[in-house]
């Protein structure tokens, strides 16, 4: 059993165009920057692997995770984690109420875990808070910590720092390249900023514009 | 091999089987539910009018009801009078809604704007004008405000204001009501049409306010106004309680007098009134097909306007008007309600006194001791109907949003239908087709009638804030272990209880001030709210009127005031949830 994100002969086409074609193995702990215009396809990727391609894109090849061919399965059953430029917290939950929505059922404690969790990532207290008054970079470190308590095997990172404010990204994105690869999960990030390929560290694939 | 992206629904997966079969049939239930009654009721109208009427013992065709209806003394009144009503309040809403949006848009007083909207809304026709009856009558309110001081009157002036011949008082009850509605529809699309830059460019090329609005708003905005202005027109052509309290009596409006010949012991006055009834379509569709007409000429007048480069028309006078008109129309409609009140609770009211001289309660414990059937008829079938349009309506919105298709311009246009079609058109000829049928009427046959007019309004309310909320949600919850449905009923309905109260307020609403459906189907054994206050407006017991027509009032008005405090109690610890759909 091979272990890691492996896109195999992937290509993904819009109305018969072809926008993107990738094969490769992304190994735990790692990254992969796919990098282009918009248009290019980058985050219609993101959206084949995690199982929301919709109409009118249409995409070929299969997808393997750590052994496991996951390229029909539903998006729930993908334990593929997703990160996008907003936070998107849950409104209607706390801060907790989040967490433990992504974290899997049953086992005991699972409050206590998520507090634990939030005090790692310097979130002491927060859990009942309302995710309305969090600041921008609470707010991601919630989003991160959401991801990563349920338990995927593959993040998938969609500009996730493009709209926070210049002070805060290096921060963040180093904070956040250092949980992922802690966690040892596999990780396609999609940007057009060159300086999130320098700190993820891995390969960078660059597209070209479609058509 | 994933070789199509998805399989037809949403990321290739959906509910289970069951739950996706509702949805898929959803649309065609509602657009079933919306046409085939108008449809059958309009047939059930059309072929007795040629004196086919079997259960009476008419079995051949024949052009009898239709001359009689021509020779019914006072007809041609009746007709223009229906005709002149829709179009001129149509006309008169419609450029006080503009204008009102013209002065107040991004302004600190939208907000109250917005605000206010609502609870006038909520008040049913019928109580909106008693509402303005008991104002502007000769011994009304604003009568006794201004006597004697103003105007010298110790007596009620000999002045026929209400239930004039010209149907003036009809006119403004209904204006009272309309301009809320075309506020609330317009303000929907006005982020869609980027309302606030069109202004924003306008003016800082030196466009005055209202000339800017006008110019460079309207234009964009009326396209997608055309159908609520349509719908006015064809409510305001037709209606039956605001025209039976502020109408005139002889002759009535068409849709009274037909009401009267389907009332009438005389059995073969139905044949009569099935004639009435198709005549009623033709006077609706003809006010609209002016309408447009109109609509051609003043887009073809307006060329030259829109581009001449002026950059005021009259923007100062309008901006006052606007300015000053408003208020007054909120004014009149808290002061009608006071008339209401006082008028509830009054023993002696001698004229020219503002107040009560004596008061007393006697007029609510004769409510008390008569209402509780009537409000609970009221209560289970607008909570029943409500329900049942909101459970189509989100299905419909979902399978949409499963299968990533609109429902279409032909469901969008459908919605309008019962909104288009002259209730008493198509009722009147419903009534027939149950009792051909030999379905008893009572509530079961009232409660499905007022589903036809309950889903349009439901629908309305909701589906802007259903298709608003981002999709992104759904894929966050999926990759954290939720299924479809679990998506669904975890995140995307509670994210959305806000709009789903308010629409429920709105369902609610409609229903509990429904008169015609509820009088007809129900034979008269079924007795709301609606139809008690409206049998009094004969009697002209004003202490007793006043009793029922806030009982009327209130309920509608608390349900939206349980749907707005409802998400605020709810959602006290949650911001992100208050600040409108995300």
């Amino acid at each position: 059993m091979t272990s890691g994100l492996c896109l195999k002969d992937v290509r993904i086409t819009l109305g018969g165009k072809a926008l993107l074609s990738l094969d490769c193995v992304i190994e735990p702990g790692t990254v992969l920057t796919v990098m282009g215009p918009s248009g290019s396809g980058k985050s219609t990727l993101l959206s084949f692997v995690a199982g929301f391609l919709t109409a009118p894109f249409s995409a070929a090849g299969r997808i393997v995770l750590n052994g496991a061919d996951i390229t029909d399965a539903l998006p729930e059953a993908r334990h593929v984690g997703l990160l996008f430029q907003d936070p998107m917290l849950f409104p209607h939950l706390s801060v907790g109420g989040n967490l433990l929505f992504g974290m899997p059922p049953g086992g005991r404690d699972r409050l206590e875990s998520a507090g634990e969790a939030l005090d790692r990532f310097g979130l002491e207290g927060f859990a009942d808070r309302d995710p309305a008054t969090l600041s921008g970079g609470q707010a991601s470190r919630v989003a991160l910590l959401r991801l990563l308590l349920s338990e995927p095997k593959a993040a998938l990172l969609d500009e996730p720092f493009s709209k926070l404010d210049r002070h805060l990204r290096g921060d963040i994105r180093r904070f956040t390249f250092e949980r992922l690869r802690d966690a040892g999960l596999p990780t396609v990030l999609v940007t057009h900023d060159p300086e999130d390929a320098e700190a993820a560290g891995g390969p960078v694939v660059e597209l070209a514009e479609a058509g | 091999m994933r070789s199509n992206g998805c399989g037809g629904t949403e990321y290739g997966d959906t509910f289970t089987a069951g739950a996706d079969c509702m949805l898929r049939v959803a649309p065609y239930l509602v657009a079933a539910i919306l046409t085939g009654p108008v449809l059958a009721g309009s047939l059930g109208a059309l072929i007795p009018s040629f004196g086919f009427l079997p259960s009476l013992g008419h079995d051949e065709f024949g052009l009898d009801a239709w001359r009689a209806l021509l020779d019914w003394p006072g007809i041609g009144g009746s007709v223009i009078l229906s005709f002149a009503s829709g179009i001129l309040t149509a006309g008169i809403s419609l450029l006080l809604a503009l204008l009102f949006l013209a002065v107040f848009f991004e302004t600190r007083a939208f907000v109250w704007l917005r605000q206010a909207i609502a609870p006038m809304l909520a008040v049913p026709h019928a109580a909106a004008a008693f509402a303005l009856a008991f104002l502007i009558a000769p011994s009304g309110f604003l009568a006794r405000l201004l006597s004697p001081w103003a105007t010298g009157w110790q007596r009620p002036p000999d002045l026929l204001i209400v239930q004039d011949e010209w149907g003036l008082s009809l006119m403004a009850g209904l204006v009272m009501k309309e301009v809320p509605f075309l506020l609330l529809m317009a303000l929907a699309p006005l982020a869609q049409i980027h309302a606030g830059e069109r202004m924003r460019l306008a003016r800082s090329i030196g466009y005055g306010r209202i000339s800017a609005w006008f110019k460079s708003v309207v234009p964009a905005l009326y396209p997608l106004l055309r159908l609520p202005v349509y719908a006015v027109i064809a409510y305001s052509s037709a209606n039956i309680d605001v025209a039976l309290i502020l109408g005139p009596v002889s002759p009535p409006p068409l849709a009274v007098q037909v009401l009267r010949w389907s009332n009438d012991p005389d059995l073969d006055f139905r044949m009569i009134a099935s004639a009435g009834a198709i005549l009623q379509f033709a006077v609706t569709a003809g006010a609209i097909a002016l309408w447009i007409l109109a609509e051609r000429c003043i887009g073809w007048l307006a060329r030259g306007w829109l581009v001449s480069g002026k950059r005021r028309t009259g923007d100062a006078g309008l901006a006052t008007l606007g300015r000053g008109l408003f208020p007054a129309l909120i004014l009149a409609s808290v002061l009608g309600i006071a008339a209401l009140a006082l008028n509830a609770f009054a023993r002696v009211w001698r004229f020219p006194d503002a107040l009560p001289g004596r008061w007393t309660l006697a007029h609510w414990q004769s409510v008390a001791e008569t209402a509780g059937g009537p409000v609970a008829a009221t209560l289970w079938i607008a909570l029943l109907t409500t329900l049942l349009s909101l459970v189509l309506v989100v299905c419909v919105l979902e399978n949409e949003r499963q299968r990533d298709v609109r429902s279409g311009r032909i469901l969008e246009f459908l919605i309008y239908v019962p909104l288009l079609v002259p209730q008493i058109g198509f009722i009147f000829g419903l009534v027939l087709l149950a009792e051909l049928a030999g379905a008893p009427p009572g509530g079961g046959l009232v409660a499905a009638g007022h589903v036809i007019f309950v889903l349009p309004y439901v629908y309305l309310s909701l589906s802007e804030a259903y298709r608003r909320q981002d999709p992104a949600w759904t894929k966050i919850a999926r990759t954290l272990g939720q299924s479809a449905a679990g998506a669904f009923w975890r995140v995307r309905l509670p994210m959305l209880l806000t709009p789903l109260l308010t629409a429920f307020a709105v369902g609610t609403a409609i229903s509990i001030g429904q008169y015609l459906v509820t009088r007809l189907l129900g034979a008269g054994r079924v007795e709301t709210v609606t139809t008690e206050a409206i049998a009094l407006a004969a009697g002209g017991d004003r202490r007793l009127i006043g009793a029922w027509a806030l009982t009327q009032a209130i309920l509608p008005v608390a349900g939206f005031a349980l749907a707005l405090a409802a998400p605020r109690l709810i959602w006290r610890n949650r911001r992100g949830m208050l600040g409108g759909v995300r």
